[in-house]
C-alpha cells in the first residue's frame, strides 16, 4: 500500500511537472565527457567529445530536428532556388562573438570558403560542388553550386560547418593560433576554463541572440577516465547527465532504475551510427558472395541487441540507417536462420578454412559481441580465429586489409551521399585508411548509382536511385550489417529539453533547463 | 618410493592438496565428456543466477553461457599453461644454473649477470609487455610466463651445483677423465632433483596465477575460456552478477592452494632431514 501511495505521488509529481512546463533559469549541468577531448577548437578538430563540448560554444547556420528537417540557428530563414543551385541564408542581425565583436556574413564566408576548406576534410568533399560563397550584405550569405547536390541542406550542422571568428583567425596560422586554447564562438555558452584531466567549465552567454536563452548558468564537464567511476559519479549525484557511451552497457539497466532517472536513445539521428563487420572481398572464403550471405543468416542480431545493448538500437536491414534519408526496407532481408546459412556454405563448398575475426577494442560490450558472433558462426560450421588487438593494431590491420572479418561502426551524417557511398564506391579503395572502402567491393553499377544520387534533383528521383542501390547491396552483402547503434543518454528527470535535435546534447544545452 | 609416500602422507595438508589437484585434473580431463558443447555456446538467457535451473547449477554469464562448463574448460587451460610454462622455464633455468655453478669464473659471472638482468625487471610488468608485443595467444603467454619465471631456477641449480662440485665423487669423476657434460648430467644434476621438484610445484601455482592475471587484463588467448578471462569479463557486472567472478576466483584459489600444499609436502618428503621436528 505504501509503495502504491508512493507511485501515486510520483505520478502526481510528474503530472504537476508537465503542467508547469515553464522553463526556469539558473542552475548548473554536471555532465560527463568521455574521453577528454584533444582540443575545443571545433573548426580544427571534429571528433566526438570535441563536438559534444564545443557544439555549445560554436554554432553553424542550421540545426536539425529528429526527422533531419533543418531548423534555424545562426540563419533565421533560408531560400533554395528551384533549380537547386542557389541557397540564400538570412542571418540573425543581433549576434555577437563571445569577445563582444559583432558577427556578420563575412564570418560565414571566411569560415566556409577559407578556414574550413583548409582544415575540415569531410566538409571539403561537400564544398567541391560549390562555385561561390558570397555575402551581398551583412546579414545574407549566398551559396552558388556548380551542379545540384542533394544533401547540401544537410551540411550546415555545428560539427560539419562550425562558424569561426574571422577577426581572430584571418591571416594567421590556424593550427598554432593561441586563441585555439580559449575558443570564441557565437553559441549559448562561453568558455571559462579547462583543467586537463579534471574538468571543463562553460558559462552562460548573457548576450545570446535568442531572448531568454540559454536557461542554465553553467555547464561543468567532468573528466573521469574509468567507466565504473563514471557510473558511481552518477549514482552519488556528482554528475546529472551521462552522454551516450559514457558507461558500460551492462550498467545502463541498473542506473536507469535509480530514482529520478530518465533515459533516451534519441539525439543520434544525424550521425546515425551503423555497425557492421568488414568482410574481406578480396581473398579468403569471404570473397565468395554465398559465404557473406551465410554470415548474415548465421548471426543472431536480435540476441546481441537485447543481451549486449539493453534492447537499444535496431537490427540493421540495409546499408542506410533507418534514421537517414532515403532508407528503404524493400530489400533482401536476413533474419536469423542457421539452416539457410548451412545450405549456402554447402552450396559453395566451404572447406573449413578458418577466418580471422577482429573485435573492436572499445571495451567489454564489443568484446562480448565478438564472442557471440564467433559462436554464431561456429554453430553453422565456420571456423573462426579471434585475433586480440588494441586500437592502434586494429587501425593498422584494417587499413592494410590484413583481416577476414572485423567489427566497426561508422557515421552516416543524415544522407547516403555523405556517409554511405564512401564505404561501397570503388574509387574509395585505397590502403591506408580504416574508414574508406576497406572491404574492396567493386561494382560499376553501384558507383554509377551513388554518383547519380548525389546530384539528382528532387526527393523522389533520389529515393529511386538509393532504393536500387540498397537492393543491390543487400543482395551482394559487401559487409555484414549488424545494428543501428542506440547510445543511451542517461539524465536526471528534472533536466528538461536536453535532447531536442538530431544532434543530441552536442547542441542540446541551448534549450535545456533544470526544474527545481 | 614407499618411504617417500609415508613421509608425504604425514603432512595432512599435502594430502588434501593432492586430493584437490586430482579433482581439478579429473575435471579438466573429463570436460569434453561432461560438457560436449563448447563453453562459448549461449545456452540460456543471460545472467541466470546459480541454482535456478538444474542443468545450469552455477548459472549463466553475460551472454547466457554455462558457467560450470566454462570452469571445466578453464581448468584445462590453467593446468596446460601452468605445466608447459614451468617445463619451459626449467629447460631454460637448469642449463644456465648448471653451467654457471660447474664452470665458475667468468662463465658464472656472465650467466649470473644475465640472470640478474631478468630478476631486476618486475615479473608481471615484463610478462605484460611480452604478451602485448607478440599478440595474445597460448604460445606467447606460455613463452612470457617461462621467460619471467626461470631466474629462480637458475639461481637454485647454481647453488646446488656449486656445493656438489667439490664433493669427492665429482672430483673422482673428473680424475677418471669423464667429460664435463657427462659429469654434469650423470653425476651432479640427479642429486639436485629434489629441490627442483619442490620449486617446480610452486612454479606451476605461480604460472596459473600469472596466466589468470594476464587474462583478467584482457591479454589472454581470445579463443580460450580461462578462469582469468571469466573473472575479467565479470568485473564490469560484479554488482549485478556476483557468481560470475566468485566461482572462477574460487577455482583459482583452490588450485593454487592445492599446489602450494603439495609443494610443502614434497619438501618434507624429499628432504627428510629438514623436516620439522615433532612430526
Amino acid at each position: 500500500m505504501l509503495k502504491r501511495l508512493a507511485s501515486m505521488a510520483a505520478i502526481l509529481a510528474v503530472a504537476a511537472g508537465t503542467a508547469s512546463a515553464e522553463p526556469v533559469s539558473g542552475g548548473r549541468a554536471n555532465v560527463v565527457i568521455q574521453p577528454e577531448p584533444p582540443s575545443l577548437m571545433l573548426g580544427l578538430v571534429q571528433n566526438g567529445p570535441t563536438q559534444m563540448v564545443a557544439g555549445n560554444i560554436y554554432e553553424s547556420l542550421l540545426r536539425y530536428d529528429e526527422n533531419l528537417e533543418p531548423q534555424p540557428q545562426l540563419a533565421k530563414s533560408w531560400d533554395i532556388a528551384e533549380d537547386g543551385l542557389t541557397y540564400t541564408f538570412h542571418l540573425y542581425d543581433n549576434v555577437k562573438w563571445h569577445d563582444g565583436e559583432p558577427f556578420s556574413a563575412d564570418d560565414v564566408v571566411f569560415s566556409a570558403d577559407i578556414f574550413l576548406r583548409e582544415s575540415h576534410a569531410r566538409l571539403r568533399n561537400s564544398l567541391k560542388y560549390v562555385e561561390s560563397i558570397t555575402a551581398p550584405d551583412a546579414n545574407t550569405v549566398v551559396f552558388k553550386l556548380k551542379e545540384p547536390f542533394g544533401p547540401f541542406i544537410g551540411i550546415f550542422e555545428g560539427g560539419t560547418m562550425p562558424i569561426v571568428p574571422k577577426h581572430i583567425y584571418e591571416g594567421t596560422d590556424y593550427k598554432t593560433n593561441p586563441a585555439n586554447n580559449t575558443p570564441i564562438g557565437t553559441g549559448p555558452f562561453k568558455f571559462v576554463e579547462w583543467v586537463k584531466g579534471s574538468h571543463i567549465l562553460l558559462k552562460k552567454n548573457e548576450d545570446y541572440y535568442v531572448d531568454g536563452l540559454p536557461y542554465l548558468d553553467e555547464i561543468y564537464w567532468h573528466i573521469i577516465p574509468d567507466a565504473a567511476s563514471r557510473a558511481v559519479a552518477f549514482e552519488t549525484g556528482v554528475v546529472d547527465i551521462l552522454p551516450g557511451g559514457s558507461v558500460e552497457n551492462f550498467d545502463v539497466g541498473r542506473l536507469t532504475e535509480l530514482e529520478n532517472t530518465c533515459v533516451t536513445d534519441k539525439g543520434w539521428e544525424f550521425i546515425g551510427p551503423l555497425s557492421w563487420l568488414w568482410l574481406n572481398n578480396n581473398e579468403g572464403p569471404t570473397a565468395d558472395k554465398r559465404f557473406r550471405q551465410a554470415v548474415m543468416y548465421a548471426m543472431d542480431r536480435e540476441f546481441a541487441k537485447d543481451a549486449l545493448w539493453n534492447g537499444l538500437g535496431k537490427v540493421a536491414t540495409s546499408p542506410v540507417s533507418s534514421s537517414t534519408r532515403f532508407y528503404t526496407d524493400d530489400v533482401t532481408k536476413y533474419d536469423y536462420n542457421p539452416e539457410k546459412a548451412k545450405e549456402l556454405l554447402a552450396e559453395m563448398g566451404y572447406d573449413g578454412t578458418p577466418v580471422r575475426l577482429l573485435p573492436l577494442p572499445y571495451g567489454e560490450t564489443w568484446q562480448r559481441w565478438a564472442e557471440a558472433i564467433k559462436q554464431n558462426l561456429e554453430e553453422v560450421g565456420i571456423k573462426v580465429d579471434m585475433v586480440a588487438t588494441d586500437v592502434a593494431g586494429w587501425n593498422q590491420k584494417i587499413s592494410e586489409w590484413d583481416y577476414d572479418m572485423a567489427f566497426t561502426y561508422l557515421y552516416q551524417y543524415g544522407d547516403p551521399a555523405l556517409g554511405v557511398g564512401r564505404t561501397y564506391i570503388s574509387s574509395n579503395i585505397a590502403k591506408g585508411s580504416p574508414w574508406n572502402n576497406v572491404e574492396g567491393y567493386k561494382n560499376p553499377k553501384i558507383d554509377e548509382l551513388f554518383a547519380a544520387g548525389a546530384t539528382a534533383v528532387g526527393k523522389d528521383a533520389r529515393q529511386k536511385i538509393y532504393t536500387e542501390a540498397q537492393q543491390i547491396l543487400t543482395e551482394d552483402v559487401p559487409v555484414a550489417w549488424l545494428l543501428e547503434l542506440g547510445f543511451p543518454t542517461i539524465y536526471r528527470c528534472n533536466v528538461k529539453d536536453l535532447v531536442t535535435t538530431a544532434i543530441g546534447i552536442n547542441d542540446g544545452f541551448r534549450d535545456a533547463y533544470i526544474e527545481k | 618410493m614407499r618411504d617417500f609416500w609415508s613421509r608425504f602422507k604425514r603432512n595432512r595438508g599435502a594430502v588434501a592438496g593432492l586430493a584437490i589437484l586430482v579433482i581439478v585434473v579429473a575435471v579438466a580431463a573429463l570436460a569434453p565428456v561432461l560438457f560436449p558443447q563448447s563453453p562459448w555456446k549461449m545456452v540460456q538467457r543471460p545472467f541466470l543466477p546459480p541454482l535456478t535451473m538444474d542443468a545450469l547449477p552455477l548459472g549463466t554469464d553475460a551472454l547466457g553461457r554455462n558457467v560450470l562448463s566454462g570452469l571445466a574448460y578453464g581448468a584445462q587451460v590453467s593446468l596446460l599453461i601452468g605445466l608447459v610454462s614451468t617445463v619451459v622455464s626449467l629447460l631454460i633455468g637448469i642449463p644456465i644454473g648448471a653451467l654457471a655453478g660447474y664452470f665458475g669464473g667468468w662463465v658464472d659471472d656472465g650467466l649470473m649477470r644475465f640472470t640478474e638482468f631478468f630478476q631486476t625487471v618486475p615479473n608481471f610488468a615484463l610478462a605484460i609487455v611480452l604478451v602485448a608485443i607478440f599478440e595474445p595467444s597460448v604460445q606467447s603467454i606460455i613463452g612470457a610466463i617461462a621467460i619471467v619465471s626461470w631466474p629462480p631456477v637458475a639461481r637454485l641449480v647454481r647453488g646446488e651445483v656449486l656445493s656438489l662440485r667439490s664433493r669427492e665423487y665429482v672430483e673422482a669423476a673428473i680424475l677418471s677423465g669423464q667429460k664435463n657434460s657427462t659429469i654434469i648430467l650423470r653425476q651432479i644434476l640427479p642429486n639436485t632433483l629434489s629441490p627442483i621438484i619442490v620449486l617446480a610445484s610452486l612454479m606451476v601455482a605461480t604460472a596459473i596465477l600469472l596466466e589468470s592475471s594476464l587474462s583478467f587484463l584482457g591479454l589472454g588467448d581470445p579463443n580460450l575460456m580461462s578462469w582469468g578471462y571469466m573473472i575479467g569479463a565479470a568485473r564490469t557486472v560484479i554488482r549485478q552478477a556476483w557468481w560470475l567472478s566468485f566461482f572462477p576466483g574460487f577455482a583459482i584459489l583452490m588450485t593454487v592452494l592445492a599446489l602450494n600444499l603439495i609443494g610443502e609436502g614434497l619438501n618434507d618428503a624429499l628432504n627428510p632431514r629438514l623436516s620439522r621436528k615433532g612430526k
